[in-house]
């Protein structure tokens, strides 16, 4: 087990020229667990990430590891304890797996100093633990994208930080390969006790794989806490403006969200059935002609419930 | 995934066995670059008017006093040769400090405008102020400078890379050009040598003082650049990714910058902004050295040995005599417009 770090932002604002992106954010990650930060698109959890690992400057507040101002430690020796993998990262035209991994080691290097041991340990190590190693020699370019994140994740696994922050790690994976990254990071996190943070798209999964759920919206934290606290129709209308229901994952028991959406409610479209089979018999019968409605409301209903070939 | 987390030792040499042999590969290609450039240099100094044999030349270099060789070796053609060298070393260290940096192989100072910037303002500090030695390798520098950052302050975005910093440059360059042609055409007695080096370089009538000052700053700067490598090379992967491997990114993209510009300027200075050589050497150097470690030495290497083969062909090679900036010149062209057709093709950025 490695060390537990505290990383904390306190009265955090953050913002790009005149805008304000984060505004007076306090929030606490657990040490040694899985965090998973949820929030709509654009609400600034890129924003927070970046600042967590310095590339940001906040505009007023601070990011705390272990109690010291993150922009004011040295820039490698933060990079030494806490990693981020960005959103979209740039791997140069023709670059090998194994030289991009390998870049992994910058902070744990001296100016000029050659490789050591403990750098191909490193490498290897990372290889191994996303099952890249076979593909060392390959260019990055010709790789899947399943593989290309895989190799991503071996690039900050190679910095060997105690803190691991990754935006969206799953973004452009197929179901299948996002399970198997989440998979390896929750076997880091048991076998190191390394802390991880990370920012998801999909709720479910984060409901899932996190000990602590982070939900962001407009800038400001709406709720923090294990899922099951954090995972309710009421964070999910405020957070993504979307009605729901939760239940239970039968898999994993963690809160499951099933979004309402406008079509394919069970409940409603069972009604609004019935409803137009009655329309039909009246149409069939001119003594119940007064029951047929109007055809522009009658076509407004088929096209609320999804059911315009019915009859 | 459900493999381990830890490497078997296999594994490990694996990765150690995979990591020398890049590096042993690396070491032969730079090895056999910096031969070639030696064997060309010795060359350079053997071929003219009077063909002196490598003894001779290498007992002028090491100061011996060779009748009639020590004149023509001595005093013509060293100066000549070590600025051919100093100025491609400059030039490819430059323009592959900042075709790495800014992640894409278009972004050269010749192709953004610095070099020209540095040649306009040295061609205003002799053609219209007069001005002459240390004097007009400030004014290059300064210039340099000022349109380096003009460019990154105009097209500052995300961190100042991208497009918009290349095309910004591209039209830096072209009005750059016309400062030149302008003070050109205001020079009280035209002189084609003169406006030759000036628009695309040329290495006729070089002396000490020109290339000295050159090799100076060269000696100081070229090392700075090399410690940047690894920084410069994990900015290459995006500026957050950079920052999360503890790059200070600006910091890093400034030192870079300056150290580039000032190498660059000051060969400008001494022999005008010998086309392409800064765009060409990086991707040259690229191919030769395929994926097995840095391209900063190899690139400055793949400059210096341009420089020198132009020049010999420039001389040499043709019926009349054509100034070196003209070969590297029709060798560059046609490798921008092929990067811009393949950029257009893939239908994105430049
Ligand atoms: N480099 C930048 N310059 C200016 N605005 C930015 C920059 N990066 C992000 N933003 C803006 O900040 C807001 C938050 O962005 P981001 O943190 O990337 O959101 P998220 O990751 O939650 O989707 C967005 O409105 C975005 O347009
Ligand atoms: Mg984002």
């Amino acid at each position: 087990m490695t060390l537990d770090h505290a990383l904390t932002a306190d009265a955090l604002t953050l913002g790009y020229g005149e805008r304000t992106v984060i505004d007076g954010l306090d929030l606490v990650v657990p040490p040694g667990r899985i965090t998973a930060i949820v929030g709509a698109n654009a609400c600034g959890k890129s924003t927070l990430l970046r600042s967590m690992s310095r590339l940001l400057a906040p505009r007023s507040g601070q990011v705390l590891l272990d109690g010291k101002a993150v922009h004011r430690m040295p820039a490698k020796e933060l990079a030494r304890t806490l990693g981020l993998l960005p959103q979209s990262p740039i791997a140069p035209e023709g670059i090998t797996v194994s030289d991009l991994v390998g870049r992994g080691r910058h902070p744990h290097q001296k100016l000029l100093a050659r490789w050591s041991r403990e750098d191909d340990e490193a490498v290897a190590e990372a290889l191994a633990a996303t099952q890249t190693a076979e593909l060392a020699d390959r260019s990055v370019d010709e790789l899947s994208g399943g593989q290309r994140q895989r190799v991503w994740i071996a690039l900050a696994l190679a910095q060997r930080t105690d803190v691991l922050l990754l935006d969206e790690p799953t973004t452009f994976l197929d179901v299948s390969h996002q399970i198997d990254v989440l998979d390896l990071l929750t076997t880091l996190n048991h076998t190191r006790g390394t802390t991880i943070v990370m920012v998801l798209h999909d709720l479910n999964l984060a409901a899932r794989y996190a000990d602590h759920l982070i939900a962001l919206a407009a800038g400001r934290l709406h709720a923090a806490g294990p899922p099951e606290q954090v995972l309710t129709p009421q964070t999910v209308q405020a957070v993504f403006g979307l009605s729901s229901e939760i239940i239970t994952d039968p898999v994993s028991g963690k809160p499951l969200m099933v979004p309402r959406g406008r079509h394919h409610d069970l409940a409603r479209q069972d009604l609004a059935r019935q409803d137009l089979a009655r329309q039909d018999l009246a149409r069939e019968d001119p003594v119940r002609e007064d029951l047929v409605p109007e055809e522009p409301a009658r076509e407004a209903m088929e096209r609320e419930v999804g059911v315009g070939r019915l009859s | 995934m459900t493999a381990g987390l830890v490497a078997a030792p296999s594994a490990v040499d694996d990765v150690a066995r995979g990591r020398v042999r890049r590096a042993v590969r690396w070491r032969a290609v730079v090895t056999v670059l910096a031969v070639l450039v030696v064997l060309t240099y010795v060359l350079t100094l053997m071929v003219g008017r009077t063909f002196y044999p490598p003894g001779d030349v290498v007992r002028v270099v090491l100061g011996q006093d060779v009748p009639g060789a020590s004149f023509t070796v001595g005093r013509l053609r060293l100066p000549r040769a070590t600025l051919a060298v100093v100025a491609g070393l400059s030039f490819g260290l430059a323009g592959v400090t900042f075709q790495t940096m800014l992640r894409n192989p278009l972004a050269s100072p010749d192709v953004i405008g610095i070099s020209t910037g540095a040649s306009a303002a040295a061609a205003v500090a002799i053609v219209l102020l007069g001005l002459g030695g240390t004097a007009v390798s400030v004014f290059a520098i300064v210039a340099g400078l000022v349109v380096a950052v003009l460019i990154y302050l105009l097209a500052y975005k995300d961190g100042g890379a991208g497009t918009r910093f290349i095309l910004i440059g591209i039209g830096m360059a072209a009005m750059l050009h016309s400062v030149i042609a302008y003070v050109l055409s205001r020079a009280s007695q035209w002189d084609y040598q003169e406006a030759l080096r000036w628009l695309s370089g040329s290495l006729n009538g070089v002396t000490w003082d020109r290339t000295v000052p050159a090799l100076v700053v060269l000696v100081v700067l070229g090392p700075v650049l090399l410690t940047q490598t690894r920084a410069l090379e994990a900015i290459q992967l995006g500026d957050d990714t950079a920052s999360a491997l503890g790059v200070r990114v600006e910091r890093t993209r400034l030192l870079a910058m300056v150290a580039a510009v000032g190498v660059l300027a000051f060969a400008t200075a001494a022999c005008g902004p010998i086309a392409f050589v800064a765009f060409l050497a990086g991707p040259i150097a690229a191919r030769v050295v395929g994926p097995n470690g840095s391209l900063l030495l190899p690139a400055a290497l793949v400059g210096a040995l341009l420089v020198l083969v132009a020049d010999l062909c420039g001389q040499f090679a043709f019926g009349t005599r054509f100034p070196v900036g003209v070969v590297t010149g029709v060798l560059g062209a046609p490798y921008l417009i092929y990067l811009i057709v393949r950029s257009n093709r893939v239908g994105g950025s430049l």
